[in-house]
């Protein structure tokens, strides 16, 4: 055998090991991440189950914490109260109510507009709508906060009447950031709507809006509706931008939340999240069936 | 797209900010948005920017207006109570690329990693999950990346703060085991903000890459090796190119929020792990000073719009090519 065939030999047998490494690798990679994606989760639950108060180590299955928060008993160092709390809940649904019903109304407006309409500076509306999604939250949050300081000083200065930030703030700024989203699941409905059927209609004589409430409309409401559940989450689920805009009195429940996880690590602050996270994985888990049935329907 | 996808995203964009967000890094990506307009249909309709006015008016108002704002407060000097006033100045940007320049880079530095790590654990994930076969399968794995994030962003990063305090869970465990004895410094600390980020924002690198994975054909492949490409050279060449558009959308799409990130480093960083979103909240409580602040911010969307136009300009290239 000659000297070439046996280094190549040799980088072979070094290939297949670095193979079989990469391998392994490509093997572990799944289970670490998916280890790595669920183990807080895991562990948060499991210590709102613990006896006692530390997180270090699993003493006991108790309830008590649950108990606690239901009797309004929790530590004093803590700043909660369970009426506290779903005021703070009722609050962020007046809020994403309001502000979802205003959202999807421009938010659809504009994806039609965009969809269908062809005027100058289409693209440049395009980049805009664009931004309030890709910007981070703390640019929208800061600038909304400094652009409602100078807004009610001049209403101040203008007319006397002083003006404070409150649940009116929190809307807009809902409203402002939800456009773009509502606007972007309603095109895509419309992209996949067959643009022949409102052809078709203004052929038959409709108007353009005998057209819309009577084709388009019907057609792109799957859209709407997905679009006005998004915001509507979205809106509940906002901290940044509602912490720098709210007002006193007005605390959503992340806010509310925040508040909480600011202290210290207790037992019945794991309980709440735990709960909340049931919550909301219920809410949505019921919205898709909803949705998936809605789809299989038609 | 694969049906799957499609199918996907008609049922669930609605819940998730995510894959909203990831779609449109996807039509951005294409020329112009054209994608949308089925331009047959727009010429048989009148312009329709009347439809756009009310909403083009609500961004003005509160998108636009409040940037210049924003951008003329930070060239302002700082009054009483922090608030701005006259006359114009330029220290505030001085300061910001002077003695807190230290924080900007740490939040470049640290979004950067963040983004890196992503995508190393990110780009065999999405393979492993696009590589499924039975679709029931490929189904739950992709739920499982994204069910933790139906849960609360504040929620996710607490749950972090269990993990990782003196008295937490990791401690905890390495202590029973008698691996050491002092508890490690684990909170607090820009290893904290690290995890916390990379958390916070791996399914924004594993979806994008895997709608490209989804669109791979695997035949070039074959294609490649039978041309005598070995394995390295196939990836290199072959794959990594064409999966590029996810890669480059996924960097996008983690980086640009890690900059400005603020609950991480609010709740795992402590004042080691303090980026520049901190610092700008900072600078509007009591003792704040809000053109410096504005400052801050006008400096982060820099950062945030030269990422972007990375990434536009990469992509082009990319699709161009």
């Amino acid at each position: 055998m000659s000297a070439q065939a046996l280094v190549n030999e040799k980088a072979l047998g070094r290939n297949r090991r670095i193979k079989r490494l990469g391998k392994l690798g490509l093997l572990l990679n799944p289970l670490v991440a998916y280890f790595f994606l669920w183990a807080p989760i895991l562990v948060l639950v499991l210590f709102s189950f613990n006896q006692s108060k530390s997180v270090a180590s699993f003493t006991g299955f108790t309830l008590k914490w649950y108990s606690n928060i239901l009797n309004n008993v929790v530590g004093a160092e803590s700043a909660f109260s369970t009426e506290l709390m779903l005021n703070a809940f009722r609050n962020s649904l007046f809020v994403g109510t309001i502000a979802t019903a205003i959202a999807t109304a421009l938010g659809t407006m504009i994806a039609l507009a965009m969809a269908r309409g062809s005027f100058p500076g289409q693209r440049l509306l395009d980049g805009l709508l664009f931004l309030p999604v890709v910007i981070p939250e703390i640019t929208q949050a800061i600038s909304l906060a400094i652009f409602f300081k100078v807004a009610f000083d001049w209403i101040h200065l203008l007319s006397g009447e002083r003006v404070f930030p409150g649940f009116h703030t929190i809307i807009m700024a809902h409203v402002t950031f939800n456009i773009s989203y509502v606007a972007i699941v309603v095109r895509a409905r419309l992209a996949d709507m067959d643009p022949t059927l409102e052809e078709a209609a203004s052929d038959l004589g409709a108007n353009p809006w005998q057209t819309f409430w009577r084709v388009t409309f019907p057609l792109i409401l799957p859209g709407v509706i997905a679009g006005a559940l998004l915001a509507f989450t979205l809106s509940l689920d906002d901290f940044v931008i509602t912490f720098f805009t709210s007002g006193v009195g007005t605390t959503t429940l992340p806010v509310f939340v925040y508040g909480l996880l600011k202290l210290t690590v207790t037992p019945e602050v794991n309980a709440i999240s735990t709960i909340m996270m049931l919550l909301s994985t219920l809410l949505i888990g019921i919205s898709l069936a909803l949705q998936g049935r809605g789809t299989s329907q038609r | 797209m694969a049906s799957f996808l499609a199918r996907w995203m008609r049922g669930i964009p609605a819940y998730n900010k995510l894959l909203c967000v990831w779609w449109l890094a996807q039509v951005a990506g294409k020329k112009g948005g054209s994608f949308f307009v089925s331009r047959w249909f727009r010429r048989s309709q009148k312009d329709g920017s009347l439809l756009a006015l009310p909403t083009v008016a609500w961004l003005l108002v509160f998108f636009v207006l409040p940037l210049v704002i924003v951008l003329v407060v930070s060239l302002m000097s700082r009054g009483r109570g922090g608030v701005a006033q006259l006359p114009l100045t330029l220290q505030h940007y001085e300061r910001t690329f002077g003695i807190f320049s230290i924080i900007l880079w740490r939040s470049i530095g640290l979004a950067g990693l963040t983004t890196v790590v992503c995508l190393l654990v990110g780009y065999p994930l999405a393979f492993f999950i696009s590589t499924r076969r039975r679709r029931i399968v490929q189904q739950i794995a992709l739920f499982l990346v994204i069910l933790p994030f139906w849960t609360n962003f504040l929620i996710r990063t607490y749950a972090w703060r269990i993990l990782l305090g003196d008295e937490g869970t990791i401690n905890g465990v390495l202590r029973a085991l008698g691996v050491i004895s002092e508890p490690l410094q684990l909170l607090n600390t820009q290893f904290a903000v690290l995890v916390g980020l990379v958390y916070g924002f791996l399914p924004f690198m594993v979806l994008p890459i895997f709608a490209s994975v989804e669109r791979f054909n695997f035949r070039y492949v074959d294609a490649a090796q039978d041309l005598g490409a070995n394995e390295t050279r196939t990836f290199l060449r072959v794959v990594l190119p064409l999966t590029m558009p996810g890669v480059l959308a996924g960097c996008a799409l983690v980086f640009i929020p890690s900059v400005g990130a603020f609950v991480t480093p609010d709740l795992l960083g402590g004042t080691k792990g303090l980026m520049i979103g901190n610092l700008i909240n900072n600078q509007f409580g009591g003792s704040g000073n809000m053109p410096l602040g504005s400052a801050l911010s006008i400096v982060m969307m820099g950062v945030v719009m030269l990422s972007l136009l990375v990434y536009v300009f990469g992509n082009r290239r990319q699709t161009g090519a």
